[in-house]
């Protein structure tokens, strides 16, 4: 049996399983996938689907107790599926290369970055040889990287997280492989630094003709990228073809719930309505601005400003969205409002009330009708509270109901989520994200609150459970009349939820209007390149 | 996720037959698979048997502590005397026994001390911060400088002889590390945002402190506390040997041991059977408080 020698990756009826206490359950099962020298393809599912297992097996580097159980993996020619270690490991680096997917975690804190694409150049070109210092420079330029001299020597923690990134894409491009894996690879980071990133890497892809391996939970970032998508649900193939015949016939029940599930190829809905001013602001902030005070550094400012005159009004019942990228100050804004913090000039009004200068005990009160819910849900959760405690939480910690009545209101706080009853027993690391965060929003309902502050709710979870969260967060306004604040860095999320969007950047306000106004006029460069961002976009507006 | 999230959504409807599960099921759930373990139930038999001995020595001898037999003195271990007989023909393995009670009570008091004292110094420097914790842990950082044995020794010498007052000293000198292990964790789990969504959902200082932040930072600190309980059982004994115990009538691990250094020689069993016994429960604490160590990973 000799493989197709054009082919670079040839998946024949692969299946992989786990053992785990004595039952094997199958993550990938009978997927075949052939990709030729220098195509780009795109895996697309959602976490649990097994396109990591499927990433993992190309590159050898399946967990001991997982096993390809049927099948053949033919990667540039050698059949991988009963190789050796050996053999795998020559394989890495020099035909397959990886992107990791979490650029935070994925170096090596305790050495310099050059030494860590050193590290991969030489495992690819033999003994530490006399042009390794040149040729890193000469990488980390092509991913991109300004002043490559000085980044070389610099440890991981003094580079941002987009540049993390391109140093990771350097490692993987260091041992020239013939196909590059990207495992999800721009999720955590910003929306236009993912845009950034992924433009370099299909750049540098296809100047050198290397195959790319998309891996993503995200169908428009697939669809933006790739010349073929595989769309995988519970480890089988569910539909594949290229993107433009995905998109405008989709044949399988499920590519159509996750083009729904993406924001970009929505529908737009009617633009929603804004509130006439006859209604007083609920939440209101006047030019609020904050300074945070920075160690004393020689030649450097001590003084950071986060927020500068900030001025924003929340109407009952309608959602007002802050869009910005990290360190624009949003979430800064949002603990203002909270009172978690106290803002250096401004005032911060709930309703007739001027909150700015109340103490903790003086703020309690107000906290029955303001409510926070957090961006990781995994964390949110106290990981030994059940979900009854947990959710019952803050109706116990202002002693409104005991026994019956408690079970009686948990009853009906996880129905409206809806999550079944028999959860209320369940433990957080019981639960897949999605279902944290509808326990978090469980809990900030408990109180009945009148307004409710969403900080990127949504951020850590697939594009689908995010589209479910949003319609559960919708029909909890419309039923409940609860006004939000939602804080996101994507604008994408923004566009069928929001009244009025108001776009920060480096703690001032870019623009601020409603809806309608931001994606069809905006009036700003930087709004244009934030909607430009959205994945799916380019594909979205072509169709 | 999403999948799972629709399969589910129907089943909101059904009837709420849905009842609270107590603790004290969801307690069974996480300890009857540790009993699985043939070493941790070897380790915890060993424990329990240290601590009946402690509470009801009778149930596990028959014979008196302090009956002398001149005539049988310094017999071998046999059937009838399952440890020997010491100098003055006493039976052994009930001495052993009934010094449980001695050794496990100043154990009992020494990690108590440590856990109250450490808990609260280390609470309350992780909580206050500042000037407080500055203060407070530079006196935890000298505390940590003397050696335990020799602090003990110091301790002891000041507030006199006997099995309490050597209890508080080597209670006294495990307070550093309950301190820090505690301030560590709690500082880890204050910035969490559950606490910080408790604090907004309208609880209390106290409440977060009791309900969120202490059941959480406590795991470390309740190994550290079986681990110290060991150890605490070892320096007890270690200040008998050297004579700053129980009065010699009374049996106590440590004295028993530092009779028998006499008949090292001609009747080796004196000491080393309580020894080798004193070894097996502190071997079985530590095991124990690895297994725990291990399960909240």
């Amino acid at each position: 049996m000799t493989a197709d020698n054009n082919l670079l990756i040839d998946v024949r009826q692969l299946s992989v399983g786990y053992r785990s206490g004595g039952q094997t359950l199958l993550a990938v099962q009978r997927l075949s996938l052939s990709m030729a020298q220098g195509e780009t393809v795109a895996i697309v599912g959602e976490s649990g689907s097994g396109k990591s297992t499927l990433a993992n097996a190309i590159l050898g580097l399946l967990p001991d107790h997982a096993q390809i159980s049927a099948g053949q993996l033919w990667v540039g020619g050698n059949d991988l599926s009963h190789a050796s270690e050996r053999q795998k490991r020559l394989q890495r680096g020099r035909t397959v290369g990886l992107v990791p997917q979490d650029p935070m975690v994925s170096l090596n804190p305790t050495l310099r970055t050059g030494q860590q694409i050193a590290e991969a150049l030489i495992l690819a070109k033999g003994k530490r040889y006399p042009g390794v210092d040149a040729d890193i420079v000469e990488l980390l330029q092509q991913v991109g990287i300004d002043k490559p001299v000085l980044r070389a020597r610099q440890y991981p923690h003094e580079l941002s997280g987009g540049m993390r990134q391109r140093v990771l894409i350097a490692i993987a491009l260091a041992g020239n492989p013939r196909l590059i894996i990207a495992d999800e690879p721009t999720s955590a980071l910003d929306v236009t630094v993912q845009r950034k990133i992924l433009d370099h890497l299909q750049r540098l892809v296809s100047e050198r003709g290397i195959s790319l391996l998309i891996i993503t939970h995200d169908l428009g970032v697939a669809i933006d990228r790739a010349d073929r998508i595989l769309v995988m649900k519970q480890g089988e193939v569910v539909e594949q073809g290229p993107p433009r015949q995905i998109l405008a016939n989709p044949r399988h029940d499920y590519t159509r719930a996750l083009i729904a599930a993406a924001p970009a190829f929505a529908r737009r809905q009617e633009p929603l309505a804004r509130s006439d001013a006859t209604h007083a602001p609920i939440l209101r902030l006047h030019n609020v601005g904050k300074t945070f005070s920075l160690p004393k550094v020689k030649g450097e400012d001590p003084t950071f400003v986060a927020l500068q005159d900030l001025s924003l009004q929340v109407y009952p019942g309608q959602t007002l969205a802050i869009v910005g990228e990290s360190g624009s100050g949003k979430s800064t804004a949002l603990r203002i409002a909270l009172g978690l913090e106290k803002p250096t000039r401004g005032q911060v009004w709930f309703e007739q009330q001027d909150v700015t200068t109340l103490s903790w005990r003086e703020f309690r009160p107000l906290r029955q009708r303001l409510q926070l819910v957090q961006q990781n849900p995994f964390a949110a959760l106290d990981p030994r509270f059940t979900v009854f405690d947990s959710i019952v939480e803050p109706l116990v910690s202002f002693g409104r109901l005991k026994g019956a009545a408690l079970e009686h209101a948990a009853r009906e706080l996880i129905g409206r989520v809806h999550l079944p009853v028999s959860f209320l027993d369940r433990l957080p690391r019981e639960l897949s994200g999605g279902q944290c965060q509808r326990v978090a929003i469980a809990r900030a309902l408990a109180l009945k609150p009148d307004l409710l502050l969403l900080d990127e709710p949504v951020s850590a979870l697939d594009v689908s459970v995010q589209a479910h969260i949003l319609d559960l967060l919708e029909e909890l306004q419309r039923e409940m009349g609860i006004a939000y604040v939602l804080v996101s860095h994507d604008l994408s999320v923004v566009a069928n939820f929001a009244h009025e969007v108001l776009v920060l950047r480096n703690g001032k306000v870019v623009e601020q209007g409603t809806v309608e106004q931001i994606f069809n006029r905006p009036g700003s460069d930087y709004t244009r390149e934030l909607i430009a961002a959205i994945p799916g976009s380019v594909a979205a507006s072509a169709a | 996720m999403t999948t799972i999230d629709r399969r589910l959504a129907p089943t909101t409807l059904a009837p709420p037959l849905w009842r609270r599960r107590s603790r004290l099921q969801r307690a069974a759930s996480a300890v009857l698979p540790l009993l699985r373990r043939p070493g941790f139930s070897l380790a915890l038999l060993v424990v329990l048997f240290a601590l009946v001995a402690a509470v009801s020595p009778s149930l596990l001898s028959s014979f008196d502590p302090y009956a002398t037999a001149p005539a049988a003195k310094l017999s071998a271990p046999s059937l009838g005397h399952w440890f020997g007989t010491d100098e003055l023909g006493r039976d052994l393995y009930t001495r052993v026994v009934y010094g449980a009670s001695l050794s496990v009570l100043a154990a009992f008091l020494a990690v108590g001390i440590a856990l109250v004292g450490g808990l609260g110094l280390g609470i309350l420097s992780g909580f206050a911060g500042g000037r407080i914790d500055a203060v407070l842990m530079r006196f935890i950082d000298v505390l940590l400088a003397l050696p335990g044995l020799l602090l003990a020794l110091a301790i002891v010498t000041a507030i006199g002889f006997g099995t309490v007052p050597v209890a508080i000293a080597v209670g006294v000198g495990i307070i550093p590390g309950f301190a820090r292990t505690t301030r560590a964790e709690v500082l880890r789990v204050k910035t969490l945002p559950y606490v910080e969504a408790a604090r907004l959902g309208g609880a209390s200082w106290r409440r977060t402190l009791l309900r969120h932040i202490l059941p959480n930072a406590w795991g470390p600190v309740a190994v550290l506390a079986t681990l110290d309980f060991g150890a605490a059982i070892l320096a007890t004994a270690g200040l008998s040997f050297l004579g700053f115990g129980a009065a010699p009538p009374a049996a106590e691990w440590g004295t028993l041991i530092a009779n028998g250094r006499h008949f090292l020689i001609t009747a080796p069993w004196v000491s080393l059977l309580p020894g080798l016994f004193l070894v097996a429960v502190v071997f079985s604490l530590n095991h124990i408080a690895r297994t725990f160590e291990e399960i909240q990973r």
